[in-house]
């Protein structure tokens, strides 16, 4: 008899077979991931792929300096000599670092006020909405600035600067999810059940808020290392000699058009980085999308 | 049935080809629309009413879909084998439908008088006539007219939210009637309405008919509209259709052991339902079972019933596709 | 012995804001004073058209919204100022309308079903193993705790919104439409499986329905609803049989049946005109007065009071109300259909 009512004839494909044969056919998606994965790889194995890796600390060797790229230094040297390369295979990691702090705090943070505004309405939602409205009137990189200019210049206070504000757009895309859901009937149901209030936040409307939040994660990485590197160019954000990409295109600007590897190199570099993100975001929404039709 | 029927669908078979596999959707699957005649094409979830309706029209969505065989005669021409432009041309003009949930299908943004006006110059177009706005308007005007809308000026001035679901629904009929089709398809009509609104509704649909020599095919899920309602019914089951004949002699009548199930599912007004259902579920389309696909639920299966079985005559105006007929009565 | 559930007149209405400060212009009386009783066990139903405020009734009775006026007495308690009671489910629970939207998209069968009982505090294991007999009870395998909302059909889904309101050990559980989205001969399985539930766990049952025959098949008293107000109330045999009210005889004459015996016992109505109008603006009097074929001069003035008609049958009309100057006289209510021809 339960067989019968079941009523399961068909073999089930599954969800993630599924899933998988969508992404795979997206080209965006696939791009995107793909130049994701190579950064990732190239961050985390630095160490031990970089050709000159001392090039990263305080090292001078003026007698290869303003090397254009050659098979020894594949992207050229720098005013003083430094591997370009292997400076920015380094570079990569502190973008990653920053972007992946920076939203660690900024989205949870983000999503946990958006959840809680949505849901509960009446103060919660005026309080915490007028505040994400002042915050999202002040341009991020200004506040970076003048955080950084108060407290000194560096990696950590441009990380506070940058997540101080970035939680803000999280909010908003949640509470206007969360408006939406609330008048679902599960969440009614989880009500009439006896649910308690963070049950239905985070057991209930979090998971349907799990796409977005993860293509918008996604997007941010790309411009939150955008910003970062605009920092370091204006000399606010790491210090040298870390090697940082924005610090290496500031540095390298100085000597344009000539010794065009210096600048433009990490820029392309920056710019790699920025359009894997994005990519994958994008893929990731047309997927998802295509989910939410269902 | 002495003329050639405006619409009459032949012998359609349609696959849906899905990850490399075929279901088969519609197996052999003929019904005749002829004018003056409301005719309901009856099924529940899954049986394949929507993927015949779309086929009709024209919008089925060709992959995944496939046509495996068969034709679609409207007016004597096999629409399966004109081009795209040429069932475009009908669509809308000498074929209509009117959809399912007037709730959703009227753009919110836009005046009644303006949805019906841009259909109205799209049809225009398609067909080389040029019309004034004042003239559209009017066509516009005497269309709601004809749906029993009172005070159509004022309709045409306003926007979807100021009126009720039973205006609605008479909106989207008259956005149908624009092009003075010859063919309806009607898809659920009333399902969103109340009891007493739907009664109104399908009361204009017959006079509709009648008064105006229309082919109407109105698809369903409900039963007692279908008797109450259509002259001539299709009942489908799993692709295929499996009964069909007059309203009233089907309904009275009824020989598919399918039919009789169903009928004996709907609660009466007269009590003393039983509640028992159907046991099992409906068949996986792309591993069908040879033969009858009801066979595996049916009562009444037996070893002959992995042959397909043909439409046998119960009467003058009433088939059913069942080796068991006799014994069933 | 005393009934499990009194509703003593019911009433909410929403403010409607308009102008630029979003001043109250006026008010939709979406229910205006229900009054009945249900008995321990009874099934009974509450049946209306839209704007009939059956759904709000529901909402009201289940907490997930507060009555404006009146009482809602659970076993003598009032439960109508209680919302959102978290950790403690009511003894109240509700299977909703629309099962795909009754069950989380994003989370698996278990999960959903489990939510009752991590709010009485079940530990892990002791839920699972509710969760694998309440499947059992609503006959769904085991194996279906791990699947996901798309992946099963109405029907089965609507029986798991029947397993996670039974996991509340609920004494009352209020059906909202619970069969509308389903096809007719799921519908047949779903309800046989509820009369059985409510046989083997003595449950009540509050069913609030448009379907006429459904509910005259599925419950044992029924009230129809217009606009907001109970208009008849009845067992459901009287009520079907005799109708009293002439929106009660109208509506039944306008339920689509399929066979020419249930043609024969509709009453004799023509088709009501117009639609219902909206309860932001509602008739003075009689409500049903502006479509009732039958309205007289004090219908359009007062409301008229309840009038029994027998035992446990109830209904507010002037025409009923003894004394009343008919111009048909009383065999109106009594005409049948002709025989369909």
């Amino acid at each position: 008899m339960s067989a019968a009512v079941a009523g399961e004839s068909a073999p089930r494909i599954s969800t993630a077979y599924q899933n998988w044969r969508r992404f795979s056919r997206n080209p965006t998606a696939v791009i995107g991931s793909a130049i994701v994965v190579i950064v990732l790889a190239a961050a985390l194995l630095a160490p031990l792929i970089a050709p000159y890796p001392d090039h990263v600390g305080a090292v001078v060797n003026f007698r290869a300096r303003h090397l254009p790229p050659s098979a020894r230094y594949w992207f050229g040297t720098d005013n003083v000599g430094r591997d370009i390369f292997t400076r920015v295979l380094f570079g990569y990691r502190i973008s990653l670092l920053l972007a992946a702090v920076v939203l660690g705090a900024a989205v949870p943070l983000g999503a946990t006020l958006g959840l809680v505004a949505g849901y509960f309405g009446g103060w919660a939602e005026i309080v915490i909405m007028r505040l994400t409205d002042v915050a999202l009137a002040i341009p991020p990189l200004v506040m970076a600035l003048a955080v950084t200019a108060v407290l000194t210049p560096s990696l950590v206070h441009a990380m506070l600067a940058i997540a101080a504000l970035w939680w803000t757009w999280h909010t908003r895309l949640i509470f206007s999810i969360t408006r939406t859901l609330r008048t679902q009937e599960f969440v009614e149901a989880a009500r009439t059940l006896g649910a308690s209030p963070f049950h239905i936040l985070f057991r209930e409307l979090l998971p349907n808020c799990a796409s977005a939040i993860l293509v918008k994660t996604s997007l941010d990485f790309g411009f939150v290392i955008l910003i970062g590197a605009a920092l370091s160019y204006l000399g606010l954000g790491v210090q040298p000699p870390a090697p940082d990409l924005g610090t290496m295109v500031a540095n390298g600007a100085d000597f344009l058009p000539d010794r065009w590897w210096e600048s433009l190199l990490p820029g392309a570099a920056i710019l790699f980085v920025a359009l894997g993100f994005n990519l994958l975001g994008d893929g990731l929404r047309d997927l998802f999308d295509v989910e939410s039709v269902r | 049935m002495t003329a050639d029927p405006l619409l009459s669908v032949r012998s359609l078979s349609v696959d849906f080809w899905s990850y490399g596999r075929r279901s088969q959707v519609l197996r052999d699957v003929s019904l005749d629309v002829p004018a003056h005649r409301h005719v309901a094409l009856v099924g529940e979830s899954g049986c394949g009413k929507s993927v015949t309706m779309r086929a009709i029209m024209g919008i089925l969505a060709a992959p995944p879909a496939r046509i495996a065989s068969g034709a679609i005669l409207f007016d004597g021409r096999d629409l399966l084998r004109l081009s795209a432009r040429e069932r475009e041309a009908l669509r809308g003009t000498a074929m209509a439908m009117v959809f399912q949930d007037p709730m959703t299908s009227l753009n919110p943004v836009f005046t009644i008088g303006d949805q019906m006006g841009a259909i109205l110059r799209y049809a225009d177009r398609r067909l080389g006539r040029a019309r004034s706005r004042r003239a559209r308007l009017a066509r516009v005007h005497e269309v709601l007219t004809q749906v029993r809308m009172p005070d159509p000026e004022r309709i045409a001035r306003s926007f979807p939210i100021m009126l009720s679901g039973g205006m609605r629904q008479r909106v989207l009929i008259a956005m149908a009637l624009l092009s003075e089709p010859r063919l309806l398809i009607a898809d659920e009509p009333g399902a969103a309405l109340d009891v007493t609104t739907q009664a109104q509704i399908l009361k204009l649909l017959r006079d509709l008919v009648d008064d105006r020599g229309l082919a109407l095919l109105m698809i369903t899920h409900n039963l007692g509209v279908v008797r109450e309602a259509a002259d001539d019914v299709y009942v489908m089951y799993a692709g295929s259709v499996v009964e069909h004949g007059a309203t009233a002699e089907l309904f009275a009548r009824p020989r598919h052991p399918y039919t009789r199930a169903l009928l004996d599912c709907v609660p009466k007004l007269s009590g003393g339902a039983t509640f028992r259902g159907i046991d099992g579920s409906l068949p996986d389309y792309s591993a069908p079972p040879p033969g009858c696909r009801f066979a595996p639920r049916c009562p009444l299966a037996i070893s002959a019933c992995s042959r397909p079985p043909e439409a046998r005559r119960v009467s003058a105006d009433h088939y059913a596709a069942c080796w068991r007929l006799e014994d069933a009565a | 012995m005393s009934p499990l559930l009194e509703v003593v007149g019911l009433s909410k209405a929403f403010p409607i804001r308009g102008g630029l400060f979003g001043r109250v212009t006026g008010q939709v009386r979406a229910v205006s004073g229900v009054s009945f009783a249900l008995g321990r066990g009874e099934a009974f139903g509450l049946a209306g058209e839209s704007g009939s405020g059956k759904s709000t009734i529901a909402r009201m009775i289940v907490g997930l919204a507060k009555p404006s006026e009146g009482a809602i007495l659970f076993d003598g308690r009032d439960l109508a100022g209680q919302t959102g009671l978290s950790g403690r489910s009511r003894p109240v629970q509700m299977v909703f309308q629309n099962p795909g939207s009754s069950l989380n998209p994003r989370r698996s069968i278990g999960q959903s079903m489990a939510v009752p009982l991590h709010a009485r505090g079940l530990s892990g294991g002791e839920i699972a193993a509710r969760v694998a007999s309440l499947l059992d009870m609503v006959q769904l395998p085991a194996g279906f705790a791990d699947r996901y909302p798309y992946e099963l059909s109405g029907g089965q889904k609507q029986r798991v919104a029947i397993a996670r309101a039974i996991a509340a050990e609920p004494q009352l559980i209020v059906l909202d439409e619970p069969t509308s989205a389903l096809d007719v001969s799921v519908q047949a399985k779903i309800i046989d499986l509820l009369n059985d539930l409510g046989r083997s766990l003595g449950l009540t049952y509050l069913f609030i329905s448009h379907d006429l025959s459904l509910m005259r098949n599925f419950v044992e008293r029924v009230g129809i609803l217009y606009l907001g107000r109970l208009v008849e109330v009845g067992p459901v045999r009287s009520l079907f049989e005799a109708p009293a009210h002439p929106y009660t005889r109208s509506l039944i004459a306008a339920v689509p049946v399929v066979s020419d015996e249930e043609s024969a016992l509709k009453p004799n109505e023509p088709a009501l005109e117009g639609e219902i109008p909206s309860p932001a603006n509602q008739p003075a009097g009689c409500a049903f007065h502006t479509r009732c074929p039958h309205a007289f001069a004090p219908c359009a003035v007062e409301l008229p009071d309840v009038v029994q008609l027998d035992d446990q049958h109830f209904a507010r009309c002037h025409l009923l109300a003894p004394g009343a100057s008919t111009r048909r006289g009383a065999d109106w209510r009594t005409a049948k259909a002709r025989s369909a021809g």
